[in-house]
This record gives C-alpha cells, sequence and structure tokens, in this order.
C-alpha cells in the first residue's frame, strides 16, 4: 500500500509539473463543446415508424399506406392508444409516430381542414427533422392527389412535435459525443503514453528491479488520469448547462455511473495499447487510430448508427464510445432510467472486464 | 568470505541468437566486481537475468542468497539497481525522487526522512532539496542515482555503466562514493567501458561474444596477458570477438 501510495504520488508530480500537457488536457473539453455548434445534414434511413388512427377512414388509411411503402420509413404498425405509443418511444423502438385526428375524412371534406401530428424522437435531432420533413411531404403529397381527382378543396394540417428536443438543438447530440470523445482521447491515449514513456526512458528497467509489482504499478498509473477525468467530465456538464443550455434530464447520479463505468473501460484500453507498443509515438498512433477515430466516425457522435451501411453498423458494436453515447443521450437528453440503459452499461463493463484480461495476460513480470 | 552471488552455466537465447553463453562466476561479499565487454558482448542481459528482470534459458545461480529462477521476487528486495539510461525522474525534485524510491522499497516515512537529510548532507546537496532533478548537471545526477539505489541498504548494488558521458573529475568522485558503499559491505556489480574503472575494482572479468574470456584481480590479469595496462589486456581480448557493435 505504502508503495501504491508512494507511486501514485508521483504520477500526480508528472501532471502538474508538464503545463502544456495539463492545458492541453482541460482546455480540451472547452475548445471541443464550443466548436461543435453546428449541424451536419445527412440522408436518413429506415425511421422506424407507427401510425395512431383512432377513426380509421379512406383518408388516413391512403396515407398510411403511403408512409407503409415509403423506403425511408420502416413501419412498425398501428398503436392503439397515445400511452402505447409513448411507451414504444421511450424504449426507443419508434421514432415517428403519426396521429390522426378522430374523424379525420369527416373534418376534411366538411370544415375542409384535418389534422395529423406527428410526433418524431429527436435526442437525434438530424434524424428526428429530417423524419418529420419526409413525412409532412407524403402527407402533402396525397392531398395535392386528392385534390387533381377533383374533390372538393380540403386542407390537411401537421402539427410536428419534436419530443424529448423541442428547440431542435443539435448540441443534445454533441455534448454527449464529446464527453465520449475527451474521455477516450484522455484515459486511452495519455495513460498508454504514461507506460510508455517509462520503458522508453529506462526508468521502466529499475522499477522492474525493484520490488514494486507491476499490478500495483500501472493501476497507480491510472489514478491521477482517473481524477483528471472526473474534472472534465464536470466541466463539460457545466459547460452544456450554462453555455449551451443542455439540461440534465435523468439522474444526475445515474449519468456519473454510465461516466465512471466508461472512465474505467478507456482507462483499461490505454493498458491495454501500453502492453503492446514500447514506443511513446507508437502508443499515440495506436491509440488516435484505434480509439480516437473510430469515436469520431462510428460512435453515432456524428453520423447516426443507424443510417451507417450495415458492415459499419457491426463494427461499431465493438466501439465503447457508442455504448457510452447511446447511454448519455438516454439518461441526459430523453430523461430515461437505468431500466433503459442497463443493456449499454452491461456492454460496457464487459469491455472492461475483457480488457483487464488482455493486460494481465500481456503484463510480463520480466523483461523478455 | 561470503560468497553473495554465485552463477553457473548461466544462458540467455533469443532465437537464434546467443546474447549470453554459459557464463559462472562468483562474487564475495563487499567486494567491487567489475563486469566488463565491448557493446553487444551481452554484459546487460547477463546482469538484467542477476537482478531477477530477464528469465535466463539455461544455468542457475543464486544472488543475495536467492534463487534466480525461483525466487526472483526476493531478489529484487536484496539488491539495489542503477540503469545505463539516467534512472531518476527528471520532473520530480530532488527530495522527491528519495522519497519516491524509498517508499517503492517500504522503507517508513520517518525513517525515509532522516535518511534524506542525512545523504543530502553528505553530498553537500541541501540546497537542491527542491531542485527539479533535470536542473542538475550530469555528474551530480549520477550521485543522486546511485545513492537513490543504496538507500534501501542492499546487499548488492548493480551498476550498468554508471559514468557514462561524465568529465574524469566527476568519475572520481563517483568511483569515491563507490568505495564508500563496498566499506559498509555493500557488494558493488559495475559494467563500464573505461579501463582506467576496471583498475578501481578487485576482480574483474571480461566478457567477448557472450562468453567470459577472463576473470581474476586486474593486477593478475595484466601479468596474465603479459600488458602493462587493462586496456591493453581488453584490447588483445576484444581483437578476437565476432560480434561487431
Amino acid at each position: 500500500m505504502k508503495q501504491f501510495i508512494a507511486f501514485a504520488n508521483k504520477e500526480f508530480y508528472h501532471i502538474i509539473r508538464d503545463n502544456r500537457t495539463l492545458l492541453v488536457i482541460l482546455g480540451m473539453p472547452v475548445v471541443q463543446i464550443l466548436l461543435f455548434g453546428f449541424a451536419i445534414n445527412m440522408e436518413v434511413e429506415d425511421i422506424r415508424v407507427a401510425v395512431y388512427d383512432p377513426t380509421p377512414d379512406a383518408f388516413t388509411t391512403g396515407i398510411a399506406e403511403r408512409i407503409r411503402q415509403n423506403p425511408y420509413f420502416t413501419y412498425l404498425g398501428n398503436v392503439h392508444s397515445m400511452n402505447e405509443m409513448e411507451e414504444s418511444m421511450r424504449k426507443g423502438e419508434l421514432e415517428l409516430a403519426v396521429v390522426f385526428q378522430q374523424n379525420f375524412q369527416e373534418n376534411a371534406v366538411h370544415p375542409g381542414d384535418a389534422a395529423v401530428q406527428l410526433l418524431s424522437n429527436s435526442s437525434d435531432p438530424n434524424r428526428g427533422s429530417i423524419a418529420v420533413t419526409y413525412a409532412t411531404a407524403i402527407i402533402t403529397g396525397y392531398q395535392q392527389e386528392q385534390l387533381g381527382i377533383g374533390r372538393i378543396p380540403f386542407q390537411i394540417r401537421t402539427e410536428n412535435r419534436m419530443i424529448y428536443n423541442p428547440l431542435m438543438k443539435s448540441s443534445y447530440m454533441f455534448v454527449p459525443g464529446i464527453m465520449g470523445l475527451v474521455l477516450m482521447i484522455i484515459c486511452t491515449i495519455m495513460t498508454s503514453v504514461s507506460i510508455v514513456r517509462e520503458k522508453e526512458r529506462g526508468t521502466m528497467e529499475v522499477l522492474l528491479a525493484s520490488p514494486l509489482k507491476q499490478g500495483p504499478m500501472v493501476f497507480a498509473k491510472t489514478i491521477p488520469y482517473m481524477f483528471i477525468s472526473i474534472i472534465n467530465l464536470i466541466i463539460i456538464l457545466l459547460l452544456s448547462y450554462f453555455v449551451l443550455e443542455v439540461p440534465v434530464n435523468g439522474s444526475l447520479l445515474l449519468l456519473l455511473l454510465i461516466s465512471v463505468i466508461y472512465i474505467l473501460l478507456t482507462l483499461s484500453y490505454g493498458l491495454t495499447v501500453s502492453t503492446l507498443v514500447d514506443k511513446q509515438i507508437n502508443a499515440v498512433i495506436v491509440s488516435a487510430i484505434t480509439a480516437m477515430l473510430p469515436v469520431l466516425m462510428l460512435s453515432g457522435m456524428i453520423f447516426p448508427v443507424d443510417s451507417m451501411p450495415r458492415v459499419l453498423q457491426a463494427l461499431s458494436t465493438v466501439v465503447p464510445a457508442r455504448w457510452f453515447i447511446a447511454a448519455v443521450r438516454k439518461v441526459m437528453i430523453e430523461g430515461q432510467g437505468f431500466i433503459m440503459v442497463w443493456k449499454e452499461v452491461l456492454v460496457m463493463t464487459g469491455m472492461t472486464f475483457f480488457l483487464l484480461g488482455i493486460t494481465i495476460m500481456n503484463t510480463k513480470k520480466r523483461l523478455e | 568470505m561470503n560468497k553473495v552471488m554465485e552463477v553457473s552455466g548461466l544462458t540467455k537465447k533469443f532465437g537464434n541468437f546467443t546474447a549470453v553463453d554459459h557464463i559462472s562466476f562468483d562474487v564475495t561479499e563487499g567486494e567491487i566486481f567489475g563486469f566488463l565487454g565491448a557493446n553487444g558482448a551481452g554484459k546487460t542481459t547477463a546482469m538484467q537475468m542477476l537482478c531477477g528482470i530477464s528469465m535466463p534459458t539455461a544455468g542457475k545461480g543464486t544472488v543475495a542468497g536467492y534463487d534466480i529462477i525461483k525466487q526472483n521476487e526476493l531478489i529484487k528486495r536484496n539488491i539495489g539497481y542503477m540503469s545505463q539510461k539516467f534512472s531518476l525522474y527528471e520532473d520530480l525534485k530532488v527530495w522527491e525522487n528519495i522519497r519516491l524510491f524509498g517508499g517503492i522499497y517500504g522503507l517508513r516515512e520517518k525513517i525515509i526522512a532522516e535518511k534524506t537529510d542525512a545523504l543530502l548532507k553528505r553530498l553537500d546537496f541541501e540546497q537542491e532539496r527542491n531542485t527539479l532533478v533535470k536542473y542538475l548537471p550530469l555528474g551530480w545526477k549520477q550521485k543522486l542515482a546511485f545513492s537513490v539505489a543504496i538507500f534501501h541498504e542492499p546487499k548488492i548494488v548493480f551498476l550498468d555503466e554508471p559514468t557514462g558521458g561524465v568529465d574524469p573529475a566527476m568519475r572520481r568522485q563517483f568511483w569515491e562514493m563507490i568505495y564508500e558503499a563496498a566499506d559498509q559491505g555493500i557488494t558493488v556489480f559495475v559494467t563500464t567501458h573505461y579501463m582506467d574503472e576496471a583498475e578501481y575494482c578487485n576482480r574483474v572479468s571480461i566478457m567477448v561474444d557472450g562468453r567470459i574470456d577472463a576473470l581474476d584481480s586486474p593486477a593478475a590479469l595484466r601479468h596474465q596477458f603479459k600488458a602493462g595496462s587493462m586496456d591493453e589486456v581488453f584490447r588483445q581480448l576484444a581483437r578476437e570477438a565476432e560480434r561487431g557493435d
């Protein structure tokens, strides 16, 4: 224990004395949060849609049929109550609900004014708004068609509601992504570099010739990075709350729990990298390629996982950040409880143990 | 005299390459044992096996009374090690380095504090207590690294080319520290490139191509090879070497 404290202490000194790196580590989330203020538009496919139609008639079945046939939508069927619809949306099964007014056709014919409500899950704002745009186009198209047939003129009003993200702010999407990215950079890259640095400088040899066991040594190295990560997490949450006005809708405790699991996961990954390389520059390259790029490309931070080709979707399942970002979105933006994120938590925990196992297997007591 | 180190047939192979080829020797308590050889002769690899950092391919031996194959963790408690590359942390202060290694060897905080004061006084380093190690001149760093390596009073201290790149006056001072340590009963096992330093050792071994080709006191070796200095002895042996740098 004494050895452990002495060693963890030393790691703190390394970080505190390295002003420039410290500035980068702590400044990075601030810069990124402020930079990612813009949205990126992309084509959206496979929008999971359901219809709620209290009084089916020719018009409503006509519109429903067109939505069903549209290649951009995956029709999940009709729901029989608003509660059922909400439940399904909360579970993440449903992305867009088309809710017809009672006696839709009657209204359309007589006062010439019928209403349909489009409810979209906008925790991913791009996807949400594009889904609504598509559905609106289909409904307008149907209306034009009916007018063309020469019936009496009428108007269909579509009312849109962006659930979970009423203001359609893209920051709702980026904040979880930035959390995933920043923690990955700090925990994975910094940890692997700090271990490999000892190999490169020759201090590792002295440590190996000392009674200090490798397990405690490696673990002691992760402690300061864990601290910094938690500080960063707090900075990100404060910035997103006060500057971007992104609220924490779910339980803050659950959000922190998920983050701590993710921090442990990325630290384990950093340790794994450090057992595989022996030059600092290689540690940076390996971490950047295997940790940072997937976070940017495959985690759903920028490009929605659902609109990726199947192969990439499958590949994204091994990217830790994908699970973290999904869980953070659910808890932070959608306000879901543990019951909705248990899968993500389980996957991340499993990955952590897997990586720690590899690390322990790779760690050699003696130089070879 | 007590043997603190006994090795026989120690061998290390990396694939087809035999870095250390069946070396056998013993070291007596309190002795200053010079472990010489050209670059690539296998000195560092041999030393790593003795320190329990590297697993021998064949052979056996004991260091500080413990088996080098089965009890390498116990060996580590009883030795000090100063590596070829500079082995202190540059971004730590002088006293922080001392405290770190004291802590790693399990010394108590109070004992560390007392010994640190005594050490800094002895080295005349008191005003540098709070200096970052990177701001010290190289000679001072090496003196400090040596002091840290013997801080926990090991039975044997291994020094891997401790005086590389240091000026002659500093090397002289460094060897005075080695003698002091030997007087306190610490056995010193040292590799070096400098043949004048070989003269300071009680006995030296000379490694060529992974084997020990000569082992005796410097005077006896000079006599055996009919040479005027250790430098000549070394050159006679090194001429036969097949491995280059």
